[in-house]
């Protein structure tokens, strides 16, 4: 018989639960990350054209750079402020 | 499971002690002396092997080899004397003269031969050491361990288990792991540093485990510990590198005279395959980025196309006859430290200039392909090593050109006009904003761009390992030393 040693931390990562699908985008707040990358602004200007029309609130959020997570304080600012957020991944 | 350590039975405090076996002429020759011995003052006797040898004289069997492993008996027989609780003097083999001094009495073994060697303990028997390794020091372990059924092929269940970065690894036993940790003075349960994307506290054991599994040898563990450490800092940023859908991972540049002591490749195919420790080194810290960070590809990892660098990529600067001071010495360290340097990228791009006999035209040629690196209208964001070749670096080092010369002369020759760079210019959408237009632009950020030497005698080329995001929005090299 061989044994081994476990090359893992023998553990997964903590899976994190999501909030509720909203119902309805009217009176709502929804936050609209951009990520840094090139013409994420535009995507995002255009999310924010059909949510303001359809009764939302929006507020626009900015990581520094695209390449490392978000910080701290912003993830806590668009949990506290926000019902929904949508995250532009794309250049 | 976790295997208990046997105790250790303890010797007389006071008397002589001798280790026998049955399988060695030599013990048997000596079994009249014993006898001799037992008479006199006292004298007591383990048999590794056979519990009757010697039983009639009064012996004691070493069934687990404790007393042999854990008193460092190395050949038998071993005579050995002990006063008030301490070893005082052992002598090893048959010699009537030794024995007799040693012990005081006189006219041992009359009849017998007056000189005759021993044999190898059983404790050291090739076929023994792995398993007295785990079975007097396998508990200092803290890792799970994982029995694997008679039938489950222990190279299948590697790939099942989800550990291997495609290739197959070495299995991470009890043994191997404990002879890699002898590769290190530290202690098997400190903390290194934190690894991501999980964030996991690992340990010197862990990183082990992983190097094991990689391939490496128990001298190159120092230096996979300082890329580890140097990997998980802040600024080199191994979340992002990981995560990126960019061609990027860590690359491992190995300066000082552990390089060669290790027996890393600085020279032919020195970014190739077919050396251990290049191969092997920056595999390890990729396993550990993969199985105790938790970043897999499809997971963190987005890389897009990816790059077989990613496997893992590590080699040594060609120190001795480079025209410029080691890379680590560029970086601040002092000259003859052991040292890593981690950088984000990947590669090589080749550079061909197989005329150019002057370090002007040289550095021309170097400068055109750097500037296209990436895309020839895109500047600034990303860092770039060229790993000069030895047939190049002659003709700076001839020239008298030092680093410091060639950055000074490469400098302008990296600088481009904005109007070329902006977006539509050369009918090409990529680009910078129109707003860049009027302004000259350097293609690297101020230190963004580093010279390392390294390769074989002959071929007039050289490479450039490209890099990913720089600085604060990505990745920053870092240069660490490698602590023993």
């Amino acid at each position: 018989m061989t044994v081994v040693l476990d090359p893992t931390a023998g553990r997964a990562a903590e899976g994190l639960e999501t909030v509720a699908r909203l119902d309805a985008l009217d009176g709502k707040t929804v936050g609209l990350l951009d990520i840094s990358k090139p013409r994420g602004d535009v995507f995002l200007g255009r999310l924010e054209e059909l949510l303001t029309e359809r009764g939302a609130t929006v507020h626009r959020y900015m990581k520094p750079t695209f390449a490392k997570p978000a910080p701290v304080d912003l993830r806590h600012e668009i949990a506290t402020n926000c019902d929904a957020v949508i995250e532009a991944l794309a250049d | 499971m976790t295997s208990a350590t046997p105790a250790v039975p303890s010797l007389p405090d006071d008397g002589l002690v001798a280790v026998v076996k049955r399988d060695c002429a030599t013990c048997e020759l000596v079994v009249p002396v014993l006898g001799q011995l037992v008479e006199g003052d006292g004298l007591t006797i383990w048999v590794q092997d056979d519990p009757l040898f010697c039983s009639d004289i009064g012996s004691i069997h070493d069934a687990d080899l404790s007393v042999s492993w854990h008193h460092d008996i190395e050949t038998v027989p071993t005579l050995i004397r002990r006063e008030g609780g301490v070893e005082t003097g052992r002598i090893v083999g048959w010699s009537r003269d030794e024995w007799q001094a040693f012990t005081g009495v006189d006219d041992l073994g009359p009849g017998l031969a007056s000189f005759r060697p021993g044999c190898g303990s059983l404790s050291v028997d090739p076929s023994m050491t792995d398993e007295l390794t785990v079975r007097f020091s396998g508990s200092s372990l803290h890792a799970r361990r994982i029995e694997l059924a008679e039938l489950e092929d222990e190279m299948e269940t590697a790939f099942d288990r989800g550990w291997t970065d495609g290739l197959p690894v070495v299995p991470p036993t009890e043994a191997r792991v404990l002879r890699m940790l002898e590769g290190t003075t530290r202690a098997p349960d400190e903390i290194v540093t934190t690894v991501p994307p999980d964030l996991v506290d690992v340990t010197v054991e862990q990183v082990a485990i992983n190097a094991v599994m990689a391939g490496c040898k128990p001298e190159y563990l120092p230096v996979v510990l300082a890329a580890v450490e140097a990997a998980c800092t802040d600024e080199f940023n191994m979340h992002g590198l990981l995560a990126t859908t960019y061609f990027s991972g860590p690359v491992v540049i190995v300066n000082g005279p552990i390089a060669e002591r290790i027996g890393m490749n600085s020279g032919n195919n020195v970014l190739g395959q077919g050396n251990r420790a290049n191969a092997t080194i920056g595999r390890a810290l990729q396993l550990v980025v993969r199985n105790l960070g938790g970043g897999r590809p499809g997971g963190v990892d987005m890389g897009m196309q990816g790059a077989p660098s990613k496997l893992g990529w590590s080699f040594a600067e060609r120190e001795a006859d480079s025209p410029f001071e080691p890379l680590s010495v560029a970086r601040g360290l002092d000259p003859g430290v052991d040292a890593v340097t981690l950088f984000a990228g990947q590669g090589p791009i080749p550079i061909i200039d197989q005329l150019s006999r002057t370090p002007e035209s040289l550095t021309r040629t170097i400068a055109a392909l750097l500037l296209a690196y990436g895309h020839p209208k895109l500047i600034i964001g990303f860092d770039c090593i060229v790993v000069l070749s030895p047939e190049h670096g002659r003709i700076y080092r001839e020239a008298g050109w030092d680093r410091a010369r060639v950055m000074a002369e490469i400098e302008p020759l990296l600088v481009r006009g904005g109007a070329d760079l902006v977006r539509g210019a050369g009918g090409i959408e990529e680009g910078l904003p129109a707003a860049f237009g009027e302004a000259d632009l350097p293609k690297f950020r101020p230190g963004g761009l580093q010279f390392v030497h390294a390769g074989g005698d002959a071929g007039l080329f050289s490479s450039i390992i490209g890099g990913w995001v720089s600085g604060e929005k990505g990745s920053d090299p870092i240069t660490v030393e490698v602590r023993p």
